[in-house]
């Protein structure tokens, strides 16, 4: 059988996912909360069809090939948000339509953080625990996998990041083989969310909320526990630490790994990406401060604390909020959401169209204004002090046509869902980035969004979480023939 | 001295004709019987023809009792190697070899030391050439700069222009000008062909090539002297992108504006991808397009430097006459360097900077820098006294005191750290220094004789 390498490792992935269930169940237990039948369920219905998968091709042992690494990253988030939807169908407190579900499902696995849920504060500790962890499974699909098997695929100009790749990118290889690069990223991500819940205790969060907010900051996700989401703190260090940690999340975890292994933090200021990543985050910063002062939204340090924490939230798609921006002068929830198009660095869990790409397509472009000035010189598109490829200059660029393509169609999809302008653009720029929030009708949840647009919803925040390319091969004739 | 050169070309030529007049036995090795011959006809030496590596060659050149060998052949390996088979079978005391080739010279440490590659002096033609073009754009209107005292004290040759506050004025009216600034000019070459000693009381006149030793600092008052100085070049141009090209480039592109252009695309990627702040340009520097195209008018330094000199002096005359302010070029061929006319305002000769620096290890004596100028008629050296009142001719006198051929003049004296500009008044001492111009080359043995230790020293 042509896919059996990949039915068999989502076979496998279906068998540990099924174990993210037993957390909330035995706290569904231990509190009592009556809805562990809803967790039960899911283990088991999990379990089996891992079981299933795994049963008949437990024995085929070969490479992945491409085909496989395609239908491996789709299926990640397709099958296992269809999964993770059965305990939030089944809790009775929630009262949710499959559609409804799903939408959540699939929103904390891609860590998008559009929540479909009202009346956060009052639902038992089982269901919230369970939406923060399906945000840091997530968060860790995309580190392990997108970091090993993304660059393997080479969409949209990542075969920069190629492990095989030669010369000074030596560094980028981590350690030298796939499995260990994935260990030592699972690593980093196991230490940041320890850093991050510990930093939220001290801050004054409880135990529990420390441990939630912790797993969906580190996964760039933005679920949060209450319905005012950080807005709930009012102590300014929680926000600090949560500013501070969305940041480290949404550089590229392979910096982390090489300052961690160098001892030394001028690795960031060394990599290109991460320079012009943290650039625009503090000339946003500002403008949004200026504008805050001059109009005077808040006073000044509302201005400042809110300002500063709303940028980074938006920016790296995390999707927190303090304030309700989208009742800010027009312009600043605007320019957050155009920000969400860059989202975080490579490599990190952040969504968007990735830092990087953003960088060539803003280096390429200067280098046209070069050439124009001087049409004899041969002007070469450096990165780190070396020469980009041609081909990943138009894989960048091709990336970025689809995805700003794709975006349109979405957008149109869901004006006829007769969801108002802003509303719709709004909800398609927050599901496709994996940011969450919008303005408008979506600005704080997603509940009153039909159900077929809740489907188009979905459709955009898996598009965005799999590079578009990925899911679009999918859909190709080739794909599937011999 | 028993010297053996290797290689006839144009260094090793006219290296063996700067020796040769010196009293030196001066072998030749080469492959062409008929370079051999040419220039056995001309100087009073003695020919080998072979190839220069082979044991057998360099034995019939006398290397066993050779006191030096300077490998100047096209090649690098031959050069090499024919140092390493010296050493090995002739135990020649002194190895002198040509590596042109950068990727010898960036791990030159480990590789030339005695248990590798036995060569103990480089000379690295285009390492040389870049440095020079380097301090010629450092400092605007001058014609040559040359270190001395690794570069604390330099010799500077700028031509008098109408307008310098000094030009129509005797000398000794600079220290009213400058009382800060310590300078001795050591020689001025009229228009005409005159040589000048010069005095207190000499008045330049415009158009004199003015040679005048100074501390670096200084350098730049002095030249405002002599002509309105030119502002600090900023915008640099290269035509070729050869190994001088590009490395001139890369030293430059922190300070200045650095245009390079290139023929060949492939070099210019290459170039591209080494470069960091350059323009680099597809085209040839004989493109009167391109070069408006890329503001000629406003360039300050148009430098040639291909390894054609016909193309090179052809694209200085048209840069310059599109409006470029000066025009450096390198220029092989000794004998183009006399066509030169007004349009090109430097040339370089390779050969002349390479000879220089192999002057310095074949010269008697203890001698820390020569520069060989005005194509081998005149000669800076950096000659150091030893002994002391009793042994020495120099040491314990003074400088007005000391009994130098007329052609001679002493620039600067350097002593331990101190700088200082050459008065009658100054005594010598031992260990000192001496910088001395030479406007006539012939006098080099009386110079030599002048500060040999003598008998009681030893």
């Amino acid at each position: 059988m042509q896919f059996a390498m990949a039915f068999k490792i989502i076979g496998v992935l279906l068998i540990l996912f099924s174990t993210a269930m037993l957390p909330s169940l035995f706290m569904s237990l231990i509190t009592g909360d009556a809805i562990e039948s809803a967790f039960a369920t899911g283990f088991a219905a999990t379990l089996l069809a891992g079981v299933l998968l795994w049963l008949p091709t437990r024995n085929i042992s070969r490479d992945l090939n491409i085909r496989d690494g395609f239908l491996v990253t789709a299926l990640f988030w397709v099958v296992l948000g269809l999964f993770g939807a059965i305990p939030l169908w089944l809790t009775p407190q929630l009262a949710m339509s499959p559609a409804g579900a799903i939408f959540e499902s699939i929103s904390g696995l891609t860590t998008t953080g559009a929540t479909v849920i009202t009346g956060l504060d009052n639902l038992p500790q089982s269901i919230l625990l369970y939406r923060q962890l399906l945000q840091w499974l997530g968060g860790i699909g995309i580190v392990v996998l997108a970091v090993a098997i993304l660059p393997m695929l080479g969409i949209g100009g990542m075969q920069l990041y190629r492990a095989e790749s030669a010369g000074p990118s030596k560094d980028k290889k981590l350690t030298p083989r796939i499995t260990s690069t994935a260990k030592a990223l699972f690593g980093i991500y196991l230490l940041l969310t320890l850093a991050c819940a510990a930093s939220y205790f001290i801050a004054g969060m409880s135990v529990f909320d420390a441990l939630c907010h912790a797993f969906s900051t580190v996964a760039i996700g933005g679920f949060s526990t209450h319905d005012a989401s950080l807005g709930y703190y009012e102590q300014n260090p929680v926000l600090l630490v949560s500013s501070i940690f969305m940041v480290l999340s949404a550089l590229n975890f392979g910096l982390h790994f090489l300052a961690l292994q160098r001892r030394n933090i001028r690795v960031y200021a060394q990599d290109s990406e991460a320079a012009f990543f943290m650039t625009v985050i503090a000339l946003a910063t500002v403008v949004v401060w200026c504008l805050l002062l001059t109009t005077e939204t808040l006073n000044l340090e509302d201005s400042l604390i809110h300002g500063l924490f709303q940028t980074i939230s938006i920016a790296t798609t995390t999707g927190f909020t303090t304030q309700d921006f989208s009742v800010w002068p027009l312009f600043l929830p605007v320019l957050l959401l155009m920000l969400s198009f860059m989202g975080g660095c490579v490599g990190s869990t952040g969504g968007g169209m990735k830092a990087m790409r953003i960088l060539l397509i803003f280096r390429q472009g200067m280098r046209e204004l070069r050439q124009l000035l001087h049409p004899n010189a041969v002007i070469p598109l450096k990165l780190d002090a070396r020469r980009v490829q041609t081909e990943v200059i138009s894989a960048v660029w091709s990336f970025f046509a689809v995805y700003m393509f794709c975006f349109v169609l979405i957008w149109l999809a869901l004006l006829a869902t007769e969801l108002d302008f802003i509303s719709a653009f709004s909800a398609v720029v927050a599901t496709m980035n994996n940011l969450g929030p919008g303005l408008g009708e979506v600005a704080n949840h997603y509940a009153t969004v039909s159900e077929p647009g809740k489907a188009i919803l979905c459709l955009a925040m898996l598009m965005g979480r799999l590079e578009v390319f990925t899911l679009l091969v999918l859909l190709t004739p080739a794909f599937w023939r011999h | 001295m028993k010297i053996i050169i290797l290689g006839a070309g144009q260094v090793g030529g006219t290296l063996a004709e700067h020796l040769a007049d010196e009293q030196n036995d001066i072998t030749v090795v080469d492959e062409q019987a008929a370079t051999l011959k040419r220039l056995q006809e001309r100087l009073d030496i003695r020919t080998v023809l072979g190839n220069g590596a082979h044991p057998s060659t360099l034995m019939n050149a006398g290397a066993e009792d050779a006191d030096m060998l300077v490998a100047v052949t096209d090649s690098d390996e031959i050069n090499m190697l024919a140092c390493s088979v010296a050493f090995t079978l002739y135990r020649t005391p002194t190895k002198i070899s040509r590596v042109r080739s950068s990727d010898y010279l960036t791990q030159h440490q480990a590789l030339f030391a005695s248990g590798a590659i036995p060569v103990d002096v480089i000379i690295g033609p285009e390492q040389l050439v870049t440095s020079n073009i380097e301090q010629l754009i450092a400092n605007p209107g001058a014609l040559q700069v040359l270190d001395f005292a690794e570069g604390r004290i330099q010799l500077v040759a700028v031509k008098a222009v109408n307008g310098g506050p000094i030009v129509g004025r005797e000398l000794q009216e600079i220290r009213e000008h400058m009382p800060k600034v310590d300078t001795r000019v050591a020689a001025i070459f009229r228009t005409g062909g005159d040589t000048i000693i010069p005095e207190g009381a000499t008045v330049v006149e415009p158009d004199d090539e003015v040679f005048f030793i100074a501390a670096r600092e200084h350098i730049r008052a002095v030249t405002s002297e002599l002509r309105q100085v030119d502002k600090p070049y900023r915008r640099i141009m290269i035509a070729g992108g050869g190994n001088i090209g590009a490395n001139l480039a890369q030293r430059l592109e922190k300070h200045y504006q650095v245009k390079v252009i290139e023929r060949s695309y492939d070099r210019c990627r290459q170039l591209s991808d080494m470069l960091e702040g350059s323009i680099v340009l597809h085209g040839s520097g004989n493109e009167p397009l391109l070069l408006q195209q890329e503001n000629i008018e406003n360039t300050d330094v148009f430098c040639a430097l291909t390894d054609n000199d016909e193309s090179n002096i052809m694209m200085s005359m048209l840069a310059k006459r599109l409006g470029a302010k000066k025009a450096i070029t390198l220029i092989t061929n000794a004998a183009y360097a006399d066509l030169i006319g007004e349009e090109i305002d430097i040339a370089i000769s390779p050969q002349q900077i390479t000879i220089s620096s192999l002057l310095m290890h074949v010269r008697r004596g203890d001698i820390s820098a020569v520069h060989s100028l005005r194509r081998g008629a005149a000669e800076a050296i950096e000659v150091t006294a030893h002994g002391d009142a009793s042994s020495s001719k120099v040491v314990g006198r003074r400088l007005d005191e000391l009994s130098l051929p007329s052609s001679v003049t002493v620039g600067a004296i350097l002593r331990g750290e101190e700088v200082l500009i050459a008065h009658g008044h100054i005594v010598i001492e031992a260990n000192d220094h001496v910088i001395l111009f030479l406007t006539d080359r012939a006098q080099i043995s009386a110079v030599e004789k002048l500060f040999a230790v003598g008998f009681g020293f030893i």
